[in-house]
């Protein structure tokens, strides 16, 4: 125990002797919460309208005036000329263009289908099917208008209403900052632990150190215990800014979170003492650990529903630690779930954590 | 069967130690015996395969082949015991340089398991005696070379084991501090600590009680350095190295 304790001591020392690293553990998750928060954001507004009306009769007016009063359009450009708007959309200067044919009114009129052309630039395909679903939303705000003027009493039809439970106001921050703080825990877990060894590898010290009678766990714990301590705080810090000032509700228990944390970080140090002990210099495990944490990240749900991926890759993420972490997160934060909810995949992150950490101790030579 | 066996006051005994990487003999059939208490030269060219062979007695490296004992333990089964009862000073520099002497002297210590007030005690006498007591805090980054080698030989023998290896302590120091840096292995000697130093200095040969000169993987020739002299006609330790890797290359060409 005495032994862990010098180890550990040390540890202390370094990181915090280091200039750079303490700046860098209290900006980095206050960095990353506001530019992920405002700055990369799904949320669509200000979409580029441009319009072409052919018919130029009371209905098209009115139904462009359902856009025109919306929040999330600004008309950007209006011209007879259906082609005009079509060079615009393929210079990127607008995002959407609505054509109203000639003979709308008369098709609205006399109760046979109108149709309008939408043409949506869907280079970025999530942002397109977010603007298709605001543009029909209007376009059928508008039929029902048009339906109850027509029979003179609101039509008797199917409303479908939407009720977004645990994110009511579809805020992107709060989808993402329960991802942005696993990706915080992660990256100081494989990284500053997995270095840390290679660091004493590459300067030499791990001799002096092999050549005394320590023993491999108490080395590797007094290793690695520190960075779980610095992890844990990282969170509470970055749990607290969430907080504090980014507004996020914490539905669930706080305790939940860092006991799952805790488990959590038992993984990824594994994974970065495992990568440590195949490689001789911190740049070979830099880049293998940024090999598997980009993967691991595109694959985490993170920025793209993990439901939409194909059986393989679905498959593939049974191995994804941050996926689990990142799932389990926004459970406990944004819907308050409890123990039993989680029990599976914890359960699965504690087997994880222990094959890995094994893996990496037996892994692990004092000699060669 | 685990116990330690001494034999004639023999700490370190090998017999036909061989080390092969793939193809490469780096230690071929070695053979020899260090007493304790003895200062023990294990001299050659760079490349004769010194380091390899430190490192299997310290326990960083496992043998090919060959029954070697060291503190009376085997080196095969037994190299946690072995690892109590050595302090090593490795060629590269080994101490950590963002850490201060004193935050050194105190981790060294403590993964030794020695109590912190003995720490403090040994690390105070060693210092006092190299007259740098108030460096204690000094972070290691900021001292010059010289300084820094005695520290790590010092932080070597923190723990007074039975033997310190110590691989080529000297180099790229310059001849004053050599000189100072065998006092204190002296020093070490005399309280009983047995001293087995690689180096390829010939001047320093002179210092040992007895070397063994390594060419090319192999022992040829183990001995007092007034004996080898004898033995080789040879003016100088130097002269007799020069004689021995003259006679391998000429049998190299045969």
């Amino acid at each position: 125990m005495r032994t862990i304790f010098y180890i550990m001591q040390k540890e202390f020392i370094q990181v915090f002797r280091n200039r750079m690293m303490l700046p860098v553990i209290f900006l980095m998750p206050l960095v990353q919460l506001l530019i992920l928060s405002y700055a990369v954001t799904f949320e669509i507004k200000n979409i580029r309208l441009y319009i072409t009306d052919n018919d130029n009769s009371v209905a098209s007016r009115a139904l462009l005036e359902h856009f025109r009063s919306s929040d999330f359009y600004h008309i950007s450009g209006e011209s007879a000329d259906a082609l005009h708007g079509l060079e615009e959309l393929k210079e990127g200067e607008i995002h959407q263009q609505l054509v109203i044919l000639p003979g709308f009114e008369k098709q609205v009129v006399s109760g046979s289908p109108a149709r309008v052309q939408v043409l949506t630039d869907a280079i970025n395909g999530s942002a397109a099917a977010l603007m298709n679903a605001y543009t029909l939303s209007v376009i059928e705000s508008y039929n029902r208008e048009v339906l109850s003027h027509m029979q003179g009493f609101p039509p008797k039809m199917v409303q479908v209403s939407w009720r977004y439970w645990f994110n009511p106001a579809l805020d992107y921050k709060t989808y993402m900052i329960p991802g942005i703080l696993v990706l915080l825990v992660t990256l100081i877990g494989m990284f500053l632990a997995g270095m840390n060894v290679v660091r004493e590898k590459e300067i030499g010290t791990i001799e002096q150190i092999n050549v005394t009678p320590i023993r491999k766990v108490q080395f590797i714990a007094g290793k690695l215990l520190p960075f779980w301590i610095i992890a844990l705080a990282e969170l509470a810090f970055g749990l607290a800014l969430s907080v504090l000032l980014f507004n996020i509700p914490i539905v669930g228990n706080i305790f939940l979170i860092f006991l799952v944390a805790s488990v959590y970080l038992v993984v990824v140090m594994g994974l970065g003492l495992f990568i440590s002990t195949i490689t001789n210099t911190q740049q070979q495990s830099m880049f293998l650990s940024w090999f598997f944490l980009v993967i691991f990240i595109l694959m985490s749900g993170l920025f793209t529903p993990v439901e939409s991926m194909p059986h393989w890759a679905l498959q593939l993420n049974t191995l994804n630690p941050i996926a689990y972490f990142i799932r389990i997160m926004r459970m406990i934060m944004l819907k308050g779930s409890g123990f039993q909810d989680i029990v599976k995949p914890m359960l699965y992150l504690s087997a994880y954590g222990i094959t890995i950490l094994s893996l990496a101790v037996w892994r692990y030579r004092k000699t060669s | 069967m685990y116990e330690a066996k001494e034999n004639n006051g023999n700490v370190i005994e090998a017999v036909d130690l061989v080390k092969r990487f793939g193809n490469f003999v780096a230690n071929d059939r070695l053979t020899f015996s260090v007493q304790r208490g003895e200062i023990f030269g294990f001299l050659g060219a760079n490349g004769a395969g010194k380091t390899t062979a430190i490192r299997i007695l310290c326990g960083l490296s496992k043998p090919t082949s060959g029954q070697i004992r060291v503190a009376g333990y085997d080196v095969y089964t037994r190299t946690e015991k072995i690892k109590q009862r050595i302090g090593y000073m490795s060629q590269r520099f080994s101490l950590y340089e963002d850490l201060t002497v004193w935050e050194n002297f105190r981790f060294f210590g403590g993964i030794y398991r020695m109590k912190s007030a003995l720490i403090r005690e040994r690390a105070d006498q060693m210092l006092g005696r190299l007259g740098i007591l108030e460096l204690s805090d000094a972070v290691i980054a900021s001292l010059p070379p010289g300084i820094r080698q005695k520290l790590a030989f010092s932080v070597a023998i923190l723990h007074k084991p039975e033997i310190v290896f110590l691989d080529e302590p000297t180099g790229g120091v310059d001849p004053v501090t050599r000189r100072q840096f065998w006092e204190m292995i002296y020093e070490a000697a005399a309280t009983g600590i047995t001293v087995f130093v690689t180096t390829h200095y010939m001047d320093e040969a002179e210092y040992c009680n007895r070397v063994s000169i390594m060419v090319d993987g192999k022992i040829e020739a183990l001995d007092t350095p007034e004996q080898l002299k004898k033995t080789y006609n040879a003016g100088s330790m130097n002269d007799v190295f020069l004689k021995l890797a003259r006679r391998n290359e000429e049998q190299m060409k045969e």
